[in-house]
């Protein structure tokens, strides 16, 4: 056993291991935070919809386009500035959270809009014919109708979030991105690598397992 | 109590104006079950929605009870929706809600009842159409016709004066369409409902309205009782309809009947008439023969009909023609 895994300190793993969780833990909260309204706004302001504003969509969508299609190695990099603006450092915990919370929002903004599109015209139609107004709508009716389709775009969200984590271990990220990086690739220790590399899967199984199971929990059709 | 004044609507598709509805201007009386029929793209869900303003006319008025609700103010609206109740082909229920929850939705929405209050509301509509026991269930568990019972129940929990139905059958079988077809007109003699019901099924109109309109192309192409309209249709479209309800192609009908000697009629028969023995006693009194080729007895809503084409031969018809024209039989030649 040791000697197989004879460059792996268990306390540095252990570390790496809660700064991921917290990074994960972070970015997803101001990621679901900022991308539900985000996704709800891109919605309602969509073709035929009820706040429909041409321009506003694009201009929105146009955003939306942009940080998405920036590759996330890069966007980290670019944001180096705004990260210590607003976070005091680049590095670390909370060195990562602000790019991690930029590169996913938009991601997660489109999959709450496609959920909401899922949901059929005809609610939000019976919906207004009831007397309510538009926030009405979103709030009692369009979400809890399309709470199950967010859920599965939290959950995919949630899992693009611990790769993006893993990757932000470039530029001393920290986490288990951060240690394979520098141990397990830099160093050439393959056991450290094998290991974190492990210890990502088993997150990512849980993650899935549990936005499977809130699906499933919320789904009534 | 509902009336079109002069509208207008046309849908903008690919930078042009579509006309679907043109020139509309009828009433609709208060209690009344008023059916629309017309075929697809006719411009039925236009015409309803127009009610309670899911669609605004391009030009002209709807006023319901005196007030013109294209010019009200957006709270006005609302609050004007929460006395119109409306049903649908597909139920549009929330799915995420159970049966109770979705009756109680337009209440909660309201905003103006306590808890208790839209409890007990939920429990009376419920037992009135007969879903008490499924109350916790979610409408994915429903069968079609109970999910529009949850949405007939929904649509009455703000006690409205009108109920808008859009195709509000066509999505179930007979014998369901039957029951909920009843239930709306139980409920239309109990709370004096208006009932604005749109359908393409002229057994629809046939057994619950009491007057029809008959869209055409965006224009009203006939209108009246459903009785007088469908017992002699004047317009191509009502014929047709009438036809397909009695499942005759004309044109076949004429070619059968050209070996059969004789005067061809048809007989309409409504109310008392229908049950008397009135053909028999006048060909007695006139010396005619006759042979019936085609008929039906029916009903239209509460009124019994009858309508029979029969063929006259010998003695002199005209006589009897006269004199079934006098018991109040309408008589159409149909081959001289
Ligand atoms: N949102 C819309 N945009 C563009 N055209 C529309 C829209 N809604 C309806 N139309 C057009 O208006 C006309 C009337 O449509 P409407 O839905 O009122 O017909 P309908 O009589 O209800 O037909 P159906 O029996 O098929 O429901 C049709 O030609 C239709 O294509
Ligand atoms: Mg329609």
């Amino acid at each position: 056993m040791n000697a197989l895994f004879a460059n792996i300190d268990w306390s540095d793993i252990g570390q790496a291991g809660l700064d991921t969780l917290l990074m994960l833990g972070g970015s997803l909260l101001f990621t679901l935070l900022l991308g539900l309204p985000l996704g709800v706004l891109l919605f309602l302001t969509s073709k035929r919809q009820l706040l429909a504003q041409p321009v506003v969509y694009g201009l929105l969508s146009f955003v939306v386009n942009i940080l998405r299609s920036v590759p996330f190695v890069i966007l980290l990099i670019v944001m180096i500035p705004f990260t210590v603006f607003i976070a005091g450092t680049s590095l670390g915990v909370a060195g990562a959270i602000p790019p991690l919370v930029v590169g996913a929002t938009p991601f997660f903004a489109r999959l709450v809009e496609t959920a909401l599109r899922e949901v059929d015209r005809g609610i939000i139609e019976a919906t207004q014919a009831m007397g309510a107004t538009t926030t009405q709508i979103v709030l009692r009716a369009l979400l809890p109708e399309a709470l199950p389709g967010i859920l599965a775009g939290g959950t995919v969200t949630a899992i693009t979030l611990v790769s993006y984590a893993a990757m932000s271990g470039v530029i001393g990220g920290g986490g288990l991105g951060d240690l394979a990086i520098r141990f397990g690739y830099q160093r050439f220790q393959t056991d450290v690598m094998v290991v974190t590399v492990l210890l990502l899967l088993i997150l990512v199984q849980i993650l899935q397992t549990i936005g499977d199971k809130l699906v499933i929990h919320f789904s009534r059709r | 109590m509902i009336e079109f004044k002069q509208i207008h609507k046309s849908y903008r598709v690919a930078g042009h104006d579509v006309p679907a509805l043109n020139g509309i201007d009828f009433q609709i009386g208060a209690g009344e079950i008023f059916g629309i029929i017309g075929h697809s793209g006719a411009g039925k869900s236009t015409l309803v929605r127009l009610i309670n303003l899911l669609e605004r006319p391009s030009a002209g008025q709807v006023i319901i009870n005196g007030t013109d609700i294209t010019a009200l103010d957006a709270a006005g609206l609302r609050a004007q929706r929460q006395r119109i109740g409306m049903i649908f082909q597909h139920f549009n229920l929330l799915s995420s809600k159970t049966v109770a929850q979705n009756v109680a939705f337009p209440l909660a929405l309201a905003g103006e009842h306590g808890k208790a209050q839209i409890k007990a509301r939920v429990a009376a509509l419920l037992a009135r159409v007969g879903l008490t026991e499924h109350a916790d269930k979610y409408p994915a568990q429903l069968s079609g016709g109970q999910k529009q019972r949850v949405g007939i129940a929904r649509a009455l929990a703000t006690e409205p004066q009108i109920l808008l139905c859009d195709e509000a059958t066509s999505a179930l079988d007979p014998q369901t369409t039957q029951a909920v077809l009843q239930l709306l007109a139980d409920l239309n003699r109990e709370l004096k409902l208006t009932i604005v019901l749109i359908t393409h099924e002229m057994d629809v109109v046939r057994r619950i309205a009491d007057r029809v309109a008959v869209l055409d192309a965006g224009q009203v192409a006939e209108i009246g009782p459903v009785a007088e309209v469908f017992l002699h249709p004047q317009h191509p479209t009502t014929r047709r309809f009438v036809l397909e309800a009695e499942s005759v192609d004309e044109g076949e009908q004429v070619d059968d009947y050209a070996h059969v000697p004789g005067r061809i009629v048809r007989l309409t028969f409504t109310g008392d008439a229908t049950y008397q023995p009135l053909l028999g006693a006048v060909a007695r009194d006139a010396g005619v023969d006759f042979s019936i080729l085609a008929g039906r007895i029916d009903r239209i809503k509460d009124t019994p009909y009858g309508q029979l084409t029969v063929a006259f031969t010998g003695g002199d018809v005209n006589a009897a023609l006269q004199q079934l024209a006098a018991r109040g039989l309408s008589i159409e030649e149909v081959r001289a």
